[in-house]
């Protein structure tokens, strides 16, 4: 249990995927324009990383180590293959929307960082939840950044109009430099509010 | 499909659809790696080199074996192993018979396998369905777009190294708003092409 609620606070805020490792940053800004995009991609991504640390760590003994890498690719690729053919066929509009980041789960760093650092080292069921927590932490950034691009940008969240026909629309949240600000200020004030002692170490892996 | 010209693609590709400041693609090593004009524009010519023959290899390989062979799902394991193997051999081949071109480049090129920006640039090649001269025009394009920022980058944060930043902002914060202002400034080519 204790190991459970440590893996939690993990996720969730101390070592936060987006916050404290900017791991996985490529598809964290793409589809955050709308809120339901990225909702279905923190959701898949959720699945994705979950199922991944799932099965790395069930052959982990069996797993040469030299080759492990690899095998991990395509463990990931296998998940997202599973996800990109069930977004086709039961939201085929929202597949075209995510285009190719949904592909791109597979280079994104957040996987197969938790495959390597956590579910090489340990027992499947708690490396499933490791994973799973990740991926909630991910969406959870994720889903705050959507917020306020959407909410800004388009006046609206999760496509119903919230600030109504006055409000002029900030066109610049967006497009493409309204993410990289909107991630650049999350990171700023979540360095002010979860002040960590290895951040600079952190900082920059992958 | 509308036929575009390749050369419309080919320079669309580096100002207007910029693999980092339009489509957010390759952004983990553009923030690690990003700290000196020389290694960054070593990495871009990896990288440029790894984009242009990786997408005419996974054009082969998607039109010639896996849609015939009605397997077009399988295009994520099968291009993520293709560029895994290509890096691998490339990086073989340098060793072997560049020895000098493999101590300024070589220690780039595996962390080129996990650049989402060679993955993606095949993925949105099979998606936008180009033709040949148009994937490689397009694979080309983009390396040099990539390299473009990130030369560009460095040069900012080279400038940067005595300025006095906002604590909390130092290293990635401030690399995100950097990377915003010069989106917002790529932004005012979008006028000239334009592809979709």
């Amino acid at each position: 249990m204790n190991e459970i609620i440590r893996v939690f606070k993990a996720g969730i805020y101390k070592d936060n995927p987006v916050f404290r490792q900017i791991l996985g940053i490529c598809s964290s800004l793409a589809v955050t324009n709308l809120l339901l995009n990225s909702l279905v991609m923190g959701i898949g991504l959720i699945f994705v990383t979950a199922f991944s640390s799932f099965t790395v760590s069930l052959l982990r003994t069996k797993t040469p180590k030299h080759i492990r890498m690899m095998v991990q690719t395509l463990i990931i690729s296998a998940y997202v293959i599973i996800l990109d053919l069930f977004l086709k066929a039961y939201m085929p509009s929202m597949s075209k929307a995510l285009g190719p980041y949904v592909g791109l789960i597979i280079t994104n760093c957040i996987i197969m960082g938790r495959a390597e650092a956590f579910a090489q080292k340990n027992k499947p069921l708690i490396s499933f939840f490791d994973g799973f927590i990740m991926g909630v932490g991910y969406t959870a950034v994720l889903l705050f950044i959507a917020f306020f691009r959407e909410l800004l940008g388009f006046g609206s969240l999760f496509g119903i109009q919230i600030l109504g026909e006055s409000w002029v629309k900030w066109t610049l949240m967006i497009m493409p430099p309204g993410a990289f600000f909107m991630l650049g200020i999350v990171i700023w004030a979540t360095y002010g509010l979860f002040p960590h002692e290895d951040t600079e170490k952190a900082g920059v892996k992958s | 499909m509308i036929e575009i010209s390749p050369w419309i693609i080919f320079f669309a590709s580096i100002f207007t659809n910029n693999m980092i400041l339009a489509n957010f693609l390759g952004m983990c090593s553009f923030i690690a790696v990003s700290g000196e004009i020389r290694t960054s524009l070593s990495l871009g010519q990896a990288v440029t080199f790894v984009l242009a023959a990786t997408n005419v290899l996974n054009y082969f390989i998607y039109h010639y074996m896996l849609v015939p062979l009605g397997l077009e799902y399988l295009r994520f394991i099968v291009f993520i192993v293709v560029i895994a193997a290509f890096v691998q051999l490339v990086e073989m081949i340098i060793e072997r018979y560049f020895e000098t071109l493999y101590y300024s480049l070589g220690i780039f090129l595996p962390l080129i396998t996990v650049n989402c920006a060679i993955l993606g640039v095949s993925l949105f090649m099979i998606i936008r369905d180009y033709n040949l001269i148009q994937s490689f025009a397009f694979g080309v394009g983009s390396g040099l777009g990539w390299t473009l920022a990130i030369v560009a980058m460095a040069g900012i944060r080279n400038r940067l190294k005595g300025a006095k930043i906002p604590k909390g902002l130092e290293g990635p914060g401030i690399t995100l708003i950097i990377t915003g202002i010069m989106a917002l400034a790529f932004l005012g080519f979008s006028g000239i092409v334009q592809i979709q």
